[in-house]
């Protein structure tokens, strides 16, 4: 580009929404959410052999208000349910779910009373990653294929809408 | 002590006729006792010094269903002093108007406070006297048993995922 080497290319020039779109994805917090075995497989991701800091995520917030990203890991009950679209809830826009494993995908081999068949039944999810658990390089995998959707997004002129109604009332 | 001697240690105290059913099975005893005087037989077994059940080892239900009586409750009891074990069973069936109920054993054992709310809870069995009868596993909102025989495993519309919604 003329401008940049105009000035000795000590400048990048980039649209806006390619540039609010990459910050987004370069430093994806996660919320710090466990429900089930699947978890363990997460915190396995987080940590030192494959690291998510490579990616900008290592910060799992305790917070939902901090936190861009709801990996929902492992089996939804029903009583647990509430609480999960609540947490969703106080998420702050722009917000992605990541749905973790064949329990929070489809409810898994639990077709049973107790058991959430899918969470996509409750939360709208961005990506699927099947496996019982998913070892932590298909988290990653899914990870990757996220920043990939949010990277395609039209952030400025027709940004996303995620809202759900409020559980309970 | 053995288990035969301890069955008759409940058998001269209470008669012959508290004992409804004995049953080995792998040189395990399990004595079925009438549902009246369950608590009276708990308190017994746990405070004769030479029984001294101090500990429940947990308390639980199982649906014979379609036999009757319908429901059968388990109480497992352990010594921590002698170093013995003991099975008490007890049979409880459906009134015509509403659900079984026995008496609740928290006042002789406080460990069975919360393992009759989930024999409650999932049998639909009452447990009178108990000092807080709430659900302890299921929603709020759910009215099924779902450990009842005739339950079907993947739920029905009375075990929606959430409570109704206010309007």
């Amino acid at each position: 580009m003329a401008i940049e080497r105009h000035l000795n290319d000590t400048v990048h020039v980039t649209n806006l929404e390619w540039f609010v779109n990459w910050s987004r994805k370069s430093s994806m917090w996660p919320l710090g959410f466990g429900l089930a075995c699947c978890a363990l497989e997460m915190i396995a991701t987080f940590v030192s052999r494959y690291d998510l800091a490579r990616f900008g995520m290592e910060v799992a917030r305790p917070s939902p208000r901090h936190a861009d990203l709801m990996i929902v890991s492992g089996t939804a009950s029903k009583k647990m349910i509430p609480a999960v679209r609540r947490i969703y809830e106080q998420m702050a826009e722009p917000r992605w779910v990541i749905a973790m494993g064949a329990c929070a995908c489809t409810g898994g081999i639990y077709k049973n009373y107790a058991v959430v068949q899918g969470i996509d039944r409750h939360l709208p999810v961005d990506v699927y990653i099947p496996g019982c658990p998913p070892r932590p390089e298909a988290l990653l995998d899914g990870i990757l294929q996220l920043h990939a959707k949010v990277m395609k997004e039209q952030s400025i002129h027709n940004p996303r809408v995620t809202c759900v109604k409020v559980a309970g009332e | 002590m053995n288990q035969e001697a301890i069955k008759d240690r409940l058998t001269a105290k209470f008669g012959q006729d508290a004992v409804l059913d004995t049953t080995v099975f792998r040189d395990q005893l399990s004595v079925t006792v009438i549902k009246d005087k369950i608590r009276e037989i708990c308190r017994f077994l746990r405070d004769e010094p030479d029984l001294f059940f101090d500990f429940l080892s947990f308390v639980g239900g199982v649906d014979k269903h379609p036999q009757t009586p319908r429901f059968e409750i388990v109480y497992q009891l352990n010594s921590s002093r002698h170093k013995h074990r003991f099975r008490i069973k007890t049979r409880v069936e459906e009134t015509a108007d509403g659900l079984a109920s026995i008496d609740s054993v928290v006042g002789v054992w406080a460990t069975a406070d919360w393992h009759e709310r989930e024999t409650a809870e999932m049998y639909g069995i009452t447990f009178k006297d108990h000092p807080d009868p709430r659900k302890l596993l299921l929603p709020e909102h759910w009215t099924v048993f779902p450990l009842r025989k005739d339950f079907p495993l993947e739920g029905t519309d009375d075990t929606p995922d959430l409570p109704p919604q206010k309007i």
